[in-house]
């Protein structure tokens, strides 16, 4: 029923048309190319459903006309009536005449195909065609553009139109004055690289468009250099937080208790080949898992790192409490060992570590794109020092860490197990090193070296920070990793790390105690 | 240090490396005493990481600053010499120019660095093999010790240091080769190097700085300057506080420490053929100072025993279980600092265990 009403519009609103169309049909045989484009051209506005193969069929140089004045195709299987689409049986090929193309036609016939898809019935075919159009800037596809307007019922899709004919508006040499500066408008308010290589373009108009022009130029250029501060910004603040993952473990570990654990980073790489392994087991049993595998990954992450973590503190680094030196070299030394152990458990390349769908992609936000998976980590940052801080300060193991911390004989006296707390704090900072571990396998290359590559700006972040402060770790992740995106476009990446390097180098020097130096007996341990 | 046992490491260095030479040049190669020439060069090698390992100790040992830079000054002193050679090779290169280095016209360059200005004077080399890890270290040192930068921080930003200059000679327009950096040399000083008596003679000429190095090392830590700045390792504070200027006593021993690991770097180039930006790692760094550790920190003569030690087990473990070397070195680390403090001469020496910082 539906399909008999469907056919019963469609030949209601074709047989006007096949009857006003009847002459730009015709003109398509003429021996004028003038006539041939100007049949093109009313072709395309026609509506007349023959007009797409027609002037494919010009496009392919497959259109005939025969002496009776009809047209055909030339198709796979004999020929095909222009008009009607229908077969034609007993054609004389030597009668027929090819419909002549020149360098005019075929712009003509360009254009019509440009502008015969702003009238496709879906939206998106009619939002490609306009930005064509916006590209091609034709101005013999006004009409077609201004009809397209009229007729258009998505309003997304008519804004795009409208730039499409600002465009096409402003390559037309009949336009009024009033009119391109109207275009030259419209385009200002699209902005983008298109928009601005358009307007630079606009110097030999008249005065007053090319003024209006260079405005809108000067004023898309500054919203261009904002958008990239914004970016590098962005930028900057996914890089700190990919820093704070890192160091956040390490400012329980060297901040809070003083230990240097050169083996922090092989805790996060631990972390992130735990999250290969979830994967792996994921894919083998449970496929359908696979979407939530960081979930499952991220708190046996913390377990297996943390665990290791308090199996080095008892084994190794209670013996060296007080020789900070000696520790640097003996958790070196393991570091080493891990590092081996996991290249001969896993093997020397990089491993595989999925994303999930949830994680790929990116979004636009104005005029900077942000990448999910760095929107995650972005989040899954402020989320893991939300619980850090929450640990230290509501939990009872928070409040014995602090007291431990703080004045380790009272903390004793008054009855907390200090050595036991030892373990803990040093198995939550490893912990942490895991969890971070899960967030670096999404954005770096799962490899027994992945730690390494870590420590060395983790143990910057935290002495830049100020020593035994967690929100100064924050604040020097964020600006190191801020600094160091706006460094990287004036002087190239590994020169930005360099100088950033070397910033911080002389930093300490100034304040060897880091921004925000804690105050008090403890400093002079 | 006894003066006995200073003659007998002198005697040790100084005779092993002349026996090694005659061995190498006067035994016939079917002999059972002939000494192969990858031997020689091997204990060259070894004796240019004992000149680091003494360098390292004299600052680490003696005035308490653990340096996770100091392979920087060793690799600094590396290119210079690096430098010369290259421009000993000439027109023998690959692309035949007789100015550019074969990785310059590689990468189109028209014509020499400023900074690649006279090194194909080797007395001009020598002194920039001298001159610039000392003004690095000259600067580097100024800055941390005048704002009192101690302890575990130095180590920290000395391994920054060392970190930054990793990535800078990885450059391919800083003009050091990249990532390959310099390699392919043909002569030294008008002598090929590929012949066995250049080989023996930069063995000797090694042992003869190393010995050198020694005596002034020696020297220094038991003049009246060695016990302040043991006493600035010991307690820097109350040092300062007697009158002392412990930050210039540092600065002295760290400058007088990158010097000595330049000459070492500048001897060590010759004999291993390659100087490229990996000898900047942060990992090179920090296995001299196991070096020194398993040898007896604060001893010299422990650190180059140490030094050569260590290398001579990871010859012999690279040789045969290549994949058990870390698992070697790390448990070294973990055990020489857990059982060892004093290293190895301490086992023969029962002195009473210092206080470290």
């Amino acid at each position: 029923m539906n399909f008999l009403r469907t056919c019963l519009v469609l030949i209601l609103l074709t047989a006007p048309a096949m009857a006003q169309s009847e002459d730009a049909f015709t003109g398509l045989g003429s021996n004028d190319f003038d006539a041939i484009g100007a049949a093109i051209t009313a072709l395309a506005l026609s509506g007349d459903k023959q007009a797409s193969p027609t002037i494919h069929a010009i496009h392919d140089e497959t259109l005939y006309a025969a002496p009776d004045g009809s047209l055909l195709i030339k198709a796979d299987a004999g020929y095909v009536d222009a008009r009607t689409g229908a077969p034609v049986a007993d054609v004389v090929e030597d009668d027929l005449i090819a419909v002549r193309v020149n360098n005019k036609v075929r712009r003509a016939v360009d254009a019509a195909l440009g502008s015969l898809d702003l009238f496709a019935a879906t939206p998106d075919i009619r939002r490609k065609a306009a930005a064509a159009v916006f590209l091609s800037r034709d101005p013999a596809i006004l009409p077609a553009l201004a009809k397209a307007i009229a007729g258009e019922t998505n309003d997304s899709v008519r804004v795009v139109i409208r730039q499409a004919q600002a465009a096409s508006q402003l390559a037309n040499p009949d336009a009024t004055e009033a009119e391109q500066l109207a275009a030259v408008a419209i385009i200002r308010a699209k902005g983008g690289l298109e928009a601005q290589s358009l307007l630079g373009s606009l110097r030999d108009q008249t005065p007053a468009v090319a003024n209006a022009a260079g405005e809108a130029l000067t004023a898309l250029a500054r919203l261009q250099q904002l958008w990239s501060l914004v970016q590098s910004v962005i930028y900057g603040l996914s890089l700190g937080s990919v820093l704070l993952l890192a160091a956040a473990g390490l400012a329980i570990t060297f901040g809070v208790m003083g230990v240097i654990n050169m083996a922090h980073g092989e805790m996060v790489m631990i972390g992130a080949y735990t999250t290969f392994v979830v994967q792996e087991v994921i894919r083998a049993r449970a496929p359908w898992l696979f979407e939530a595998s960081l979930f499952i990954a991220v708190p046996l992450a913390f377990l297996v790192s943390g665990g290791i973590g308090i199996v080095i503190e008892r084994g190794l680094i209670r013996f060296l409490y007080g020789r900070p030196l000696e520790t640097l070299l003996a958790t070196w030394g393991l570091s080493l060992v891990l590092q081996q152990a996991v290249r001969s458990l896993f093997g020397a390349n990089n491993r595989d570590v999925g994303t999930p769908k949830w994680m790929s992609g990116a979004t636009e936000w104005g005029g900077v794109t942000v990448t999910y998976n760095r929107l995650t980590i972005v989040v899954f940052a402020v989320l893991v020092l939300a619980a850090l801080l929450a640990v230290l300060r509501y939990t009872a193991l928070g409040l014995r860490m602090r007291a431990v911390t703080q004045n380790r004989r009272m903390a004793a006296a008054m009855g907390i197990r200090t050595p036991w707390i030892d373990a803990l704090t040093f198995g939550l900072g490893s912990g942490i090193a895991g969890m971070a571990g899960v967030a670096l396998s999404q954005i770096d290359n799962v490899s027994p070296n992945l730690g390494q590559g870590y420590i060395i700006d983790s143990f910057m972040v935290v002495v830049f920070g100020g020593v035994g402060n967690l929100w100064g770790t924050v604040v020097s992740a964020l600006t190191l990793g801020i600094v160091n995106k706006f460094l990287e476009p004036i002087a190239g990446a590994v020169l930005g790390k360099i100088l950033v390097l070397v910033l911080l180098i002389l930093f300490i020097q100034r304040k060897p105690r880091g921004m925000f130096p804690l105050k008090g007996r403890a400093v002079e341990q | 240090m006894s003066r006995l046992s200073l003659s007998l490491s002198l005697l040790v260095i100084l005779g092993g490396a002349a026996l090694l030479a005659v061995l190498n040049l006067a035994a016939p190669p079917s002999s059972a005493f002939h000494v192969s020439t990858y031997v020689v060069s091997l204990a060259g090698k070894y004796l240019c990481f004992a000149i680091l390992a003494l360098a390292l100790d004299l600052v680490w040992g003696f005035a308490g600053i653990l340096s996770l830079g100091h392979a920087a000054f060793f690799a600094l002193g590396g290119y210079a010499m690096g430098m010369y050679l290259m421009r000993q090779i000439g027109t023998r290169g690959v692309y035949g120019n007789a100015v550019l280095p074969d990785f310059m016209v590689f990468l189109n360059w028209q014509e020499l660095p400023w900074y690649w200005m006279g090194f194909d004077n080797p007395g001009f080399a020598i002194l920039m093999a001298l001159a610039v890890p000392g003004v690095l270290a000259l600067v580097f040192g100024w800055l941390a010790f005048r704002s009192r930068v101690s302890g575990v921080y130095l180590s920290i930003i000395t391994q920054a240091l060392t970190y930054a200059l990793l990535l800078a000679f990885f450059r391919n327009d800083m003009g050091f080769g990249g990532n390959n950096g310099l390699t392919d040399f043909k002569d030294i000083v008008g002598l090929d190097l590929h012949l066995d008596s250049t080989r023996s003679g930069l063995l000797l000429l090694t042992a003869a700085v190393l010995a050198l190095q020694l005596m002034v090392a020696r020297f220094l830590v038991t003049s009246r300057f060695g016990k302040v700045l043991i006493a600035v390792r010991d307690t820097e504070s109350r040092t300062r506080f007697l009158g002392y200027r412990p930050e210039r006593y540092k600065l002295f021993v760290f400058v007088l420490s990158a010097v000595m690991c330049g000459i070492g770097g500048a001897l060590y180039v010759p004999q291993i053929g390659i100087i490229n930006p990996s000898e900047f790692s942060p990992a090179n760094s920090i296995e001299a100072v196991i070096w020194v550790a398993v040898g007896g920190r604060g001893t010299l003569i422990g650190a180059i025993l140490g030094a050569i030690l260590v290398n001579f087990g990871k010859t012999i473990f690279t040789g045969i279980l290549p994949e058990l070397w870390l698992f070697a070195l790390g448990a070294l680390f973990i055990l020489v600092t857990l059982l060892l403090p004093n290293g190895v001469l301490g086992l023969f020496a029962r002195r009473k265990p210092e206080k470290s910082q």
